[in-house]
């Protein structure tokens, strides 16, 4: 068996580093301290994968006897557990420490004096956990080296918070090493605890600015994610007591061949994913993490954490295709997908906006696992990958874009192009890159469509496609503000981003487009190969002829606006005003009103509030989603107790 | 090898054609509105002569990225039915549909004019009523493709060889697209956008801000658009029957007819109104068939 010390290493580093961040108060060595570590961690990945790539490429399983570790995690279960309800009393929200408390005495319980599991690996690498570290990793790293920026021109702009960076590094630090654990383990348990630090990094997080309005939406995280965390700690305990195994490539070996035993536990660890990846009816508190500084949403309530759920359903897959959980999961993510894209419309804060758009995208991703044919897994894998990369950066720069004009509402970026230009084109390849054809994004999603069609799945080919129109609606309709000629151009903004910001920026814009090209590549070496470890044969949706052809028309379709862009600069045309009914004043953004008097053009782009509001949309679709889920739930639990 | 030269000689037919083509359709389009409205009407081919005219003309813009978007329109929609009649995938030539418009909404918008960012902002509501209908219809090919035990295609040239016209399994699919051929083609009561006839809320809309060569530009886009949508609703008549080509040509004259008639006999509508009653005609019609075709 190969020796890979830099697992432990991985899943050790950050947290230590973490702990380190937090203890160091002078904020150039912290600072360095932070940039560093990131690095070293994209080293760590680096190693990781090379060694992997290096090998003959088939699972590794390592790490058999770890008693010693086995008693650090139940220790360090019972230390969050403490500190959930330690936090939980002294906010006076007392009934949520019940949802820490219950599952945390329930999984050491049944590791104290429940049987002797089985011996098993407590570390699996095999592909989907290679590519989770890369974007764990890769992305991870890069934000980290962007918050440490981020934070010096938010606390410029947001006096009235108290200056925390060392807590707050060290939380995005511990919460690297908590998801490196995550998708690298096997073992159950050692998943339990990992999964339980992600959630409580991310109700800390939330909480940072310690706001009345902060402190309630990190409760509500809380308690979701720990509802979540209750199911997955007794489909764990079940598990445990009928199998005598903790091992999760067991559990999903056992429910693809239709075992009875496994049908309750995937049933339950499939709820804890969608609490998770904030699926209706649980989106309400990715919507209130948005309070959070922007790097936290950008690592953990986009591009990493929330995936997490996604993980776990796409390791479920095998078990999920077919039966009552899989459909229950594909409906409530196209649904989901659904409903989130059409309150996107209504949203004029841009980070409500990209939150209602990855719980839209998770919607999709949730419904390809759901589906769990190769083929939509192959759809969901490169959704999850090219929306970590595009939301990534579309995060960050809405946040450097928020430090500079001190508004995150789409309304106030009219112009931005003109105003800061170098935030805006950014910006301007992020959103394209989640819609438009060429980008991966879209490929992904009409890989899915078809996926979805040669599953004979109703459902979800209507939740696609109505689901694809509206999208395109809230994208487009950001991205024509954007470029605007403004009202505002005159007006001088200082770009307040720092040099670290736009490195993280620009790697990320650069990597996006590399994975666009390299798509080919990606799936017959990464996606490939996933497909016939988790379902023993390869069913690509798009033949690598199709591939090439793809990347041969993203060639073109770049190529186009660029020489037409040379070949206009070069046509000489006689500006004029635009046309204003004859009313204009002689200023473009201006006109002539009844009184004789000049008065402001103001241009805003319609949000249809009363259509598609949040208002009005939200509570009619948790109730339907959550009866949804009710019925299913009954019916598998039912199905397995007659 | 044979099988690519026919290939390339029908993209090479669509760009040299197509312009003259889909001209001719407007002129004739021109002609048959105006004795509906017992008027004499232009000739049939002063659409060429008005293009013609505006590319003599300075050219006047409120920015200067107008062009620059626009010849991006023009290209990728040009693309769109350069790979429609390669025989590609169809939903891909509708993706790449999408992309054109976006950059024709950009260039509408980019103005920051009030009139022609109210025709983009209704521009992209049109979008949102007809992609469903279009992403369906594409299913729907597929589907047609599978009848019989094949494997489905969403191939161009798969689905005009099939042994069947797909309109026999899509009659649903086809009612649906032609009710948003309507929005497509810009015909009352969906022109909401803008409009061929003088616009009376909007001015000219979306093209407020195209002049000169910028508007001939606009004008044969639409041609090359119009052509490959044409191409599209041959597409659910044409079988590996060589007469079934001639019956697509009456076909799709008969829908050009009707979308003239409907144009010239109705009132424009609000865009809420256009937007519901799309989606319903999706839902209910291409839905049903969908499901009908699914359950086979």
């Amino acid at each position: 068996m190969p020796e890979m010390p830099v697992i432990p290493f991985l899943i050790c580093f950050p947290i230590v580093a973490g702990l380190l961040m937090f203890c160091i108060r002078d904020r150039k060595l912290a600072n360095a301290i932070s940039c560093i570590s990131a690095i070293v961690i994209m080293a760590g990945v680096g190693v990781l994968v090379a060694q992997w790539l290096m090998g003959d490429r088939e699972p590794i399983d390592l790490y058999v006897d770890t008693e010693l570790v086995d008693h650090i995690i139940l220790g360090a279960e019972i230390f969050l557990m403490g500190l959930v309800t330690f936090l939980c009393f002294k906010y006076k929200r007392y009934w949520i420490s019940l949802l820490s408390i219950g599952p945390t005495l329930l999984v050491a319980y049944a590791e104290l004096f429940g049987p002797k599991v089985e011996e098993a690996a407590h570390i699996h690498v095999d592909h989907m956990a290679i590519l989770m570290c890369l974007i764990v990793g890769v992305i991870g790293g890069l934000i980290a080296i962007y918050a440490g920026g981020y934070l010096i021109g938010y606390h410029e702009h947001h006096k009235e918070v108290e200056d925390r960076r060392h807590y707050f590094m060290m939380l995005l630090f511990i919460f690297l090493g908590a998801m490196f654990g995550f998708v690298l383990s096997d073992s159950l348990m050692w998943i339990e605890l990992f999964w339980e630090m992600t959630s409580i990094c991310s109700f800390m997080l939330i909480g940072y600015t310690r706001t009345e309005e902060a402190i309630r939406n990190s409760f509500r995280a809380l308690w979701m994610n720990l509802l979540g965390g209750t199911g997955l700690a007794i489909g764990i305990v079940y598990f445990v007591y009928q199998q005598e195994s903790a091992s999760l490539s067991n559990l999903v070996a056992l429910g693809a061949i239709g075992q009875t035993v496994a049908v309750l536990p995937v049933a339950l660890i499939a709820f804890a994913a969608l609490t998770k990846s904030a699926q209706m009816p649980f989106s309400t508190w990715l919507i209130g993490a948005m309070v959070a500084p922007t790097p936290s949403s950008a690592l953990l309530h986009s591009a990493t954490m929330v995936k997490a759920g996604i993980y776990v359903l796409f390791r479920l897959s095998p078990a999920m295709s077919g039966n009552l959980t899989g459909t229950m999961i594909a409906f409530i993510g196209g649904f989901t997908f659904l409903v989130a894209s059409f309150i996107a419309i209504a949203q004029s804060d841009g980070k409500k906006v990209l939150a209602y758009s990855t719980i839209s995208n998770l919607g999709l991703m949730v419904a390809c696992a759901g589906v769990g044919t190769p083929t939509t897994i192959w759809a969901g894998v490169f959704l999850m990958i090219f929306h970590a990369i595009s939301k990534s950066l579309l995060f960050q720069d809405v946040g450097a874009t928020e430090n500079a004009i001190h508004s995150r509402d789409i309304e106030d970026m009219h112009g931005l192009l003109f105003r800061l230009p170098k935030l805006a084109i950014f910006m301007f390849i992020g959103i394209a890159a989640m819609f438009l054809a060429p980008f991966g994004m879209l490929i992904s999603k009409w890989s899915a469509l078809r996926a979805c069609v040669d599953a004979k799945n109703i459902w979800l080919v209507v939740f696609i496609v109505f689901g694809s129109a509206t999208t395109s609606l809230y994208w487009t309709k950001w991205m024509g503000k954007i470029i605007s000629l403004s009202h505002k151009t005159g007006e001088k903004l200082k770009d307040m981003s720092t040099i670290r910001e736009n490195a993280s920026m620009g790697i990320h814009a650069v990597l996006m487009i590399v994975v666009c090209a390299l798509f080919p590549l990606v799936s017959n070496v990464f996606v490939g190969p996933m497909l016939v470890e988790t379902f023993g044969k390869e069913d690509q949706v798009l033949s690598t002829a199709v591939l090439v052809l793809l990347v041969a028309i993203i060639l073109f379709v770049f190529a186009v606006p660029a020489l037409s862009y040379v070949y206009g600069r070069s046509v000489k045309i006689n500006r004029k005003l635009s046309y204003m009914s004859g009313i204009n004043t002689g200023e473009d953004r201006e006109f002539t009103d009844s009184f004789g008097d000049s008065k402001q053009l103001w241009l805003s782009n319609m949000y249809l509030e009363d259509i598609v509001g949040q208002k009005k949309l939200l509570v009619p679709s948790q109730v339907f989603s959550l009866a949804v889920l009710l019925v299913m739930l009954s019916l598998i639990i039912g199905g397995v107790l007659s | 090898m044979n099988d690519i030269v026919i290939r390339i000689i029908f993209v090479a037919a669509y760009l040299i054609l197509a312009p003259f083509i889909g001209g001719l359709l407007e002129g004739i389009d021109r002609k048959i509105s105006a004795r509906m409205q017992r008027r004499v009407g232009p000739p049939v081919l002063q659409p060429f002569y008005d293009v013609g005219k505006l590319f003599k003309k300075q050219v006047i813009a409120v920015n200067k990225s107008q062009i620059f978007l626009l010849m991006s329109y023009f290209f990728l929609t040009i693309l769109t039915g350069a790979m429609f009649f390669y025989g590609t995938d169809i939903l891909l030539c509708f993706f790449v549909l999408s992309t054109a418009a976006t950059f024709l909404y950009f260039a509408a918008v980019m103005t920051s004019s009030p009139y022609s960012t109210f025709g983009a902002s209704r521009e992209l509501l049109q979008m949102v009523s007809y992609e469903p209908a279009v992403l369906l219809a594409c299913v729907g090919f597929y589907l047609a493709t599978e009848v019989g035990g094949h494997v489905g295609s969403f191939k161009v040239s798969d689905i005009a060889q099939a042994d069947y016209s797909a309109i026999m399994y899509l009659p649903g699919f086809f009612i649906a697209f032609v009710f948003i051929l309507t929005i497509k083609m810009r015909k009352s009561p969906f022109d909401t956008a803008t409009s061929h006839h003088p616009h009376q809320e909007l001015v000219k809309g979306l093209t407020t801000e195209f002049g000169a060569r910028n508007l001939a530009i606009y004008t044969i886009t639409e041609w090359y658009e119009n052509v490959f949508l044409m191409g599209v609703v041959g597409l659910f008549i044409i079988n590996n029957n060589p007469i079934s080509i001639a019956v697509a040509v009456v076909v799709l004259l008969l829908v050009y007819f009707l979308e003239i008639l409907i144009d010239n006999t109705s009132a424009r509508v609000k865009w809420m109104t256009m937007l519901k009653g799309s989606w319903y005609v999706t839902i209910i019609a291409a839905g049903l068939n969908l499901v009908i075709l699914m359950l086979l």
